[in-house]
């Protein structure tokens, strides 16, 4: 198995015109994405790499069928395009764009609740189940298909983590970056509970950072529900205080936030928390 | 973003909120020209964006334009040291002068992203002139709130709900309730992360005025409104952060002497904790982006170099769609050009590594080239004890 993707994934891409959109829309395809269609306004009736463009999600939706869409639109028009997706029925949505509005994120995440839409991101590097599907920015060969889950709110710091495991010959069985935003779709928790679900999941990888509190909420089902091992990294120990580290979503305010509560929280939680990015694939390597 | 209390204030005005009457000074000479304008005993407020300025005695009350002027002087052209600004403090180059007014009863009043309801929230508290964070560690029970659906916006009688919980007479809640609404609808409409209002007073007269004004904007609503976006300080931000924004380099100066250059702000974050458990102190963030290239790599390692702390540099990139190659043709331009006097401990990992590593080695540069992180946070810790280089 694996989680929201597979290869029974048939991929839809918002803004498939754009030089982001069209790059890894290539990227995907080469990977063996089953990418089906595209949607950019005004440029319906073309092809980018072979997949037929659109001019509404609706359309798309009737002629090529897709049950996941990306969206690559610049900050100002991705609410819309997450709305979009969301009201043709599409049950996955991965948003990569960073810079989204928080008050226009406030109401999107509203309406996908009503509609019962997953949401992935934004200002995530997508997901990939390797060997089966990748829906994101993500270079594809540094992942192996096995058994560890990898969930983060970060992209390269993804990446390393994958590749410690990679090269202990370690796989994944699928790795989803929630995004680094303040206001994001799928939790950790909300992933906790489709690994624990998972038979190809045997361990999960939580990498978190400073700011809300997911992470906190994360320990909590992990104490109570999750089964499964789980090693994770928090980045931003040494991150001042008030200060937006780069992600719109990892700032501590008023005390809350800080890398050292969550953690605790995760430790008194029994997860395996490691000290160093660099400790990830070998604390992985002793749990299974 | 965060702006000033005294351009808060003119935001609050044009919300309906009601401030003291007040002018902006920046001579002593012109803080007496305000004082002589505006009726009875004035407040001189120092204008930095820290917190904590009335202890630092950045806020002064005066009975005269003469008093004014002598308070303006001791408080402009010097730095003013908050338990916020850090030891060097923050220079003041303007003064707020407002009417004073006799306080009965202070409120604390907030609105924010509550992020793990994904919600706005206001919160209320009869606790008010002490921090938010102050009376939710005291007294938590004192701190009342409301949250927003945005679909419907804030009702009525939430604001009035809440305006009650805070023991006031009924004209005073009805007051209060206003400003509750008028404040969420500045919060929404100009894209704020928080406003405040520390204290929200009464008056002797029974009015309600906003004392103070403290507004954060969300950065990723600035494009909608480029009227906030001028009222920006370059005074108030680091020299280097400034020429860092120029450049599209997301940089943060800290206090150690370890200069690091990350790809992607998780990492960037993860590098910082790596050299502090090498035993040294991160003296920056910078990510330059999970798509930078070979200029963006030049300019902020030209960036770190002009840091006067860094005594050692660490670039650590994991490349992915960004290709080791070009990274490493980068950094050794940057090297070449910038005549680098301080180790340089470089980590590649990702695309084309190993053609990435052979550019480093032939460079004819003195690298100090790590494998993988722990070799990286060994090196670190050696070139810092002057065991290496």
């Amino acid at each position: 198995m694996s989680i929201l993707v597979d290869k029974n994934t048939r991929v839809l891409v918002q803004g498939i015109t754009g030089r982001e959109g069209s790059f890894h829309t290539q990227q995907m395809l080469a990977y063996g994405t089953n990418v089906v269609c595209g949607v950019t306004p005004g440029k319906g009736g073309q092809e980018v790499h072979d997949v037929p463009v659109f001019n509404t999600v609706a359309e798309a939706i009737m002629e090529a069928k897709p049950n996941a869409a990306m969206i690559f639109v610049p900050p100002r028009f991705a609410a819309d395009a997450i709305l979009e997706a969301a009201e043709g029925g599409i049950e996955l949505v991965i948003c990569l764009t960073e810079g989204i509005p928080v008050n226009d994120m406030v109401r999107v995440r509203r309406y996908l609740d009503i509609h019962g839409t997953n949401l992935i991101g934004p200002n995530t590097p997508g997901v990939i189940s390797p060997g089966k599907a990748k829906l994101g920015l993500m270079a594809g060969y540094i992942h192996r298909e096995g058994g560890v889950g990898v969930m983060s709110r970060s992209g390269t710091l993804t990446y390393e983590a994958v590749n410690q495991l990679s090269q202990r010959g370690i796989g994944q069985s699928t790795c989803v970056g929630i995004g680094g935003d303040p206001i994001v779709g799928l939790s950790f928790t909300d992933l906790l509970a489709l690994f624990e679900k998972d038979e190809q999941t045997e361990a999960v990888v939580l990498i978190g950072e400073i700011g809300g509190n997911a992470e906190e909420q994360a320990a909590r089902y992990i104490a109570d529900k999750f089964t499964k091992p789980v090693v994770s990294f928090i980045a931003g120990r040494t991150a001042p205080p008030g200060r937006r580290m780069g992600h719109a979503g990892a700032i501590v305010t008023g005390g809350t936030g800080t890398a050292a509560a969550k953690i605790a929280a995760l430790s008194d939680a029994g997860v395996t928390v490691v000290e160093s990015p660099a400790q990830i694939g070998s604390a992985i390597a002793a749990l299974i | 973003m965060k702006i000033h209390e005294y351009q808060a204030k003119e935001l609050f005005s044009s919300f309906s909120i009601p401030v003291p009457a007040g002018k902006i000074a920046s001579t002593p000479r012109e803080a007496s020209e305000a004082a002589a304008s505006l009726s009875g005993p004035v407040v001189v407020k120092a204008q930095i964006y820290a917190g904590g300025r009335g202890k630092a005695g950045g806020v002064r009350l005066v009975d005269s334009p003469q008093e004014a002027e002598g308070a303006a002087e001791k408080i402009l052209g010097h730095p003013l040291v908050t338990h916020q600004t850090g030891p060097a403090g923050r220079m003041v180059n303007r003064v707020l002068v407002e009417e004073a007014t006799a306080v009965k009863t202070e409120i604390y009043l907030g609105i924010t992203i509550d992020r793990s309801r994904r919600l706005p929230v206001i919160m209320a508290s009869p606790a008010g002139g002490m921090e938010i964070e102050q009376i939710a560690m005291d007294s938590p029970e004192k701190i009342f709130k409301e949250w927003i659906f945005p679909e419907i916006g804030l009702r009525g009688f939430q604001a009035y709900r809440l305006a009650l919980k805070l023991g006031l007479s009924a004209p005073e809640t009805k007051q209060v309730a206003r400003v509750i609404s008028n404040l969420y609808r500045l919060f929404v409409e100009r894209d704020c992360m928080l406003v405040e209002i520390n204290p929200l007073v009464i008056d002797s007269g029974g009015s309600v005025i906003a004392l103070d004004a403290k507004i954060n904007f969300d950065d990723s609503g600035l494009f909608r409104h480029p009227e906030i976006e001028k009222l920006r300080d370059p005074n108030e931000e680091n020299p280097l952060e400034l020429e860092a924004k120029k450049n599209n380099l997301n940089y943060i100066k800290l206090d150690g002497n370890v200069g690091c250059l990350v790809n992607g702000a998780g990492l960037a974050m993860a590098t910082m904790d790596l050299i502090k458990l090498a035993g040294a102190a991160p003296a920056n963030f910078l990510d330059v982006g999970g798509s930078a290239n070979e200029e963006m790599i030049e300019k902020g390692f030209s960036l770190l170099l002009s840091d006067p702390d860094v005594r050692a540099v660490f670039i650590n990139i994991f490349g992915g769609i960004l290709r080791c190659d070009i990274l490493a043709r980068g950094i050794v331009a940057a090297v070449k050009r910038l005549e680098v006097k301080v180790p340089v401990i470089v980590r590649l990992e990702g695309t084309n590594v190993e053609q990435g590593r052979e550019i480093l080695a032939k460079s004819g540069l003195e690298f100090l080239r790590a494998s993988d992180l722990d070799e990286a946070a060994t090196l670190i810790a050696r070139a810092l004890q002057g065991e290496e280089k």
